[in-house]
């Protein structure tokens, strides 16, 4: 269900998405495989918490009804979240948490890689400095699903596992919609197949360095992030996370 | 402090006569203030006493990160939330340099990291204790941050180089640590409603006697300070660093409008310094001996996540071996 112009609509779905993702990361704090990783999934989740700030600023300032980037990220309802339905999946073993972290990556690089040259400026800004942080993550996320796909027998098994839970929420990479069409029509987002195309060719090298087969493109199963419909993990997620802001909406941190 | 109670396995410091040539050498160079680097030589005890206590620090640091992590999910803002999780980036940052440290000790991080698991080696009592409201995240921030800095701040002076250096780079990411967890709690008492008011009091209540018992047994039941001491592994005594914390941390108790739990607590013109209550030592050596609120859940948590990385690291290592065969071939 669009509540606001496409842009917005948009600002929302890369928000969230980053929000989403990083709270995830979160998650893994003192639980990680060695330190070396507590400090990289943290760092990871910072750079992304921080992007989603950015996203959410603007699209607080295009809303402009008294509510900031905080009230969106911290106040707002399940069915109004707009973020894909990959991110919101539970971390389960690091197999699923890298392969989820990876398939992501390689489709903000894509996007933001593009976003650069955005007609608007001011996404165009956002997502030069966001790229910078994603050219990392996706470099991390790749050598580690090849590491796991290339190292024992056990590592392959969790990652083809891990692939075959998750692959079909990118189907979402995949679609298009009003708000795609017109966006780019603007010339404000790429155009989607080419984009698309740019994530499966990706997807499918790294896959192939690791040694896991490519699944098919997945098929839509009638929920949508972008619209609010999610799985049902992502109400238990906002609910922690949003805690304090609903427990003590007139308090100031 | 995070190093509480470290063994030198001394009973009794030597004086310069009878030390052996070496020895004597050693002690020497210690008097003059030359650092001991890791090719140099020293004595046994020496050499595991700092394997101890750098251990015990970094251990204190990874776990020191659980109770933070208990509300980084749930901080209340943007602003709050990256902070928190940038400070505890840091914290395993500071892990990985301290481990790094003592392993030019000769010591090996994963038996380290083994002993601490088994409970043989120590960390911090204060990680013992639960967080429980999101004052706790400022009061951690202010209190036990502030108590390991006045330690690590004598530190940075320490008698060995490469722990004297480690400790040069985290005291400038601690203090900003404490800056932000007290600012946590001055925003809460002068911005906040009644609730956060009360969190942030009930923080203190809970995290004010662990944070004094961060500095160690007091003087008169510290068997290891006097070696260490005349190492200048440690610069200063625990009684004296815990009087240092009192005397600079009530001026900022006051300015926030809080109290602290000690009826006792009052400044004393003719000392120059703040009089504070007797600390409950039982509880000091109950929390070490393991039987603290939340001993079993950290270790078990840490435990947990070196035993279910065990495929991870074993992949990792696989694969680069892989890659070195392929390279060759």
């Amino acid at each position: 269900m669009k509540k606001y112009d496409e842009l917005t609509e948009f600002l929302l779905r890369m928000g969230d998405s980053a929000l989403v993702q990083g709270q995830r990361l979160c998650e893994w704090c003192g639980r990680a495989p060695a330190l070396e990783e507590e400090m990289a999934l943290m760092n990871v989740g910072l750079d992304l918490v921080g992007q989603a700030r950015n996203w959410l600023d603007y699209a607080a300032q295009r809303i402009n009804d008294g509510r900031d980037a905080d009230m969106l990220a911290f106040r707002r309802d399940e069915r109004d979240y707009r973020n894909l339905l990959l991110v919101e999946q539970p971390n389960g073993d690091f197999a699923v948490t890298m392969s989820k972290q990876f398939l992501y990556d390689a489709w903000q690089f894509h996007l933001l890689e593009a976003l650069t040259e955005s007609a608007d400026q001011q996404v165009a800004a956002i997502a030069a400095k966001s790229l910078k942080e994603v050219i990392y993550h996706l470099r991390r996320s790749s050598e580690w699903v090849e590491r796991l796909g290339d190292g024992t027998e056990e590592s392959h098994q969790r990652m083809a596992a891990a692939i075959d839970t998750l692959w079909r929420f990118t189907f979402e990479f995949q679609e298009t919609d009003a708000v795609v069409d017109s966006l780019s029509e603007s010339g404000i987002i790429p155009d989607a197949g080419a984009l698309k195309q740019q994530w499966q060719q990706t997807v499918a090298k790294v896959f192939t360095d690791a040694t896991l087969s490519v699944p098919e493109d997945a098929r839509s199963f009638y929920l949508s992030g972008r619209e609010g419909m999610h799985t049902e993990h992502l109400g238990i997620l906002l609910a922690e996370m949003q805690f304090l802001q609903r427990a003590y909406p007139d308090a100031s941190w | 402090m995070y190093a509480q109670m470290v063994d030198t396995g001394v009973k009794q410091v030597k004086s310069l006569d009878e030390m052996d040539a070496e020895e004597r050498a050693f002690q020497q160079k210690i008097d003059a203030e030359v650092k001991i680097e890791a090719k140099n030589w020293m004595p046994e005890g020496y050499r595991k006493t700092l394997i101890r206590q750098i251990s015990q620090h970094a251990h204190s640091e990874v776990v020191g990160m659980l109770p933070e992590g208990n509300w980084v999910t749930r901080a209340p803002t943007f602003k709050r939330k990256l902070q928190l999780m940038a400070k505890i980036q840091d914290e395993a940052g500071h892990g990985l340099y301290l481990y790094s440290a003592m392993e030019t000790l000769g010591a090996d991080r994963d038996e380290e990291i083994d002993k601490l698991h088994s409970g043989k080696a120590k960390y911090s009592s204060i990680f013992n204790y639960p967080t429980l409201n999101w004052a706790d995240m400022g009061a951690v921030g202010w209190l036990v941050d502030g108590a390991a800095i006045v330690n690590q701040v004598v530190l940075q002076r320490t008698s060995y180089g490469p722990y004297s250096r480690a400790m040069i780079r985290i005291c400038k990411e601690e203090s900003f640590h404490q800056r932000q967890g007290y600012e946590i709690l001055l925003h809460m008492m002068q911005h906040g409603n009644e609730a956060q008011k009360e969190m942030v009091q009930d923080a203190i209540n809970r995290l004010w006697w662990p944070s004094l018992m961060m500095f160690g047994p007091s003087d008169a039941d510290s068997p290891n300070s006097a070696q260490s001491m005349a190492w200048k592994i440690k610069r200063h005594t625990n009684d004296e660093l815990r009087q240092r914390f009192i005397d600079q941390t009530v001026p900022q108790l006051e300015f926030l409008g809080c109290t602290a739990p000690d009826p006792d607590l009052k400044w004393n013109e003719e000392r120059g310094h703040y009089d504070f209550g007797v600390i409950n030592w039982q509880e000091f050596y109950d929390v070490l001996k393991g039987y603290g609120p939340c001993n079993r859940e950290r270790i078990e948590t840490r435990r947990q996540a070196i035993d279910n990385g065990a495929w991870v690291r074993e992949a990792a290592v696989a694969h680069a071996n892989k890659k070195k065969q392929r390279s060759v071939a």
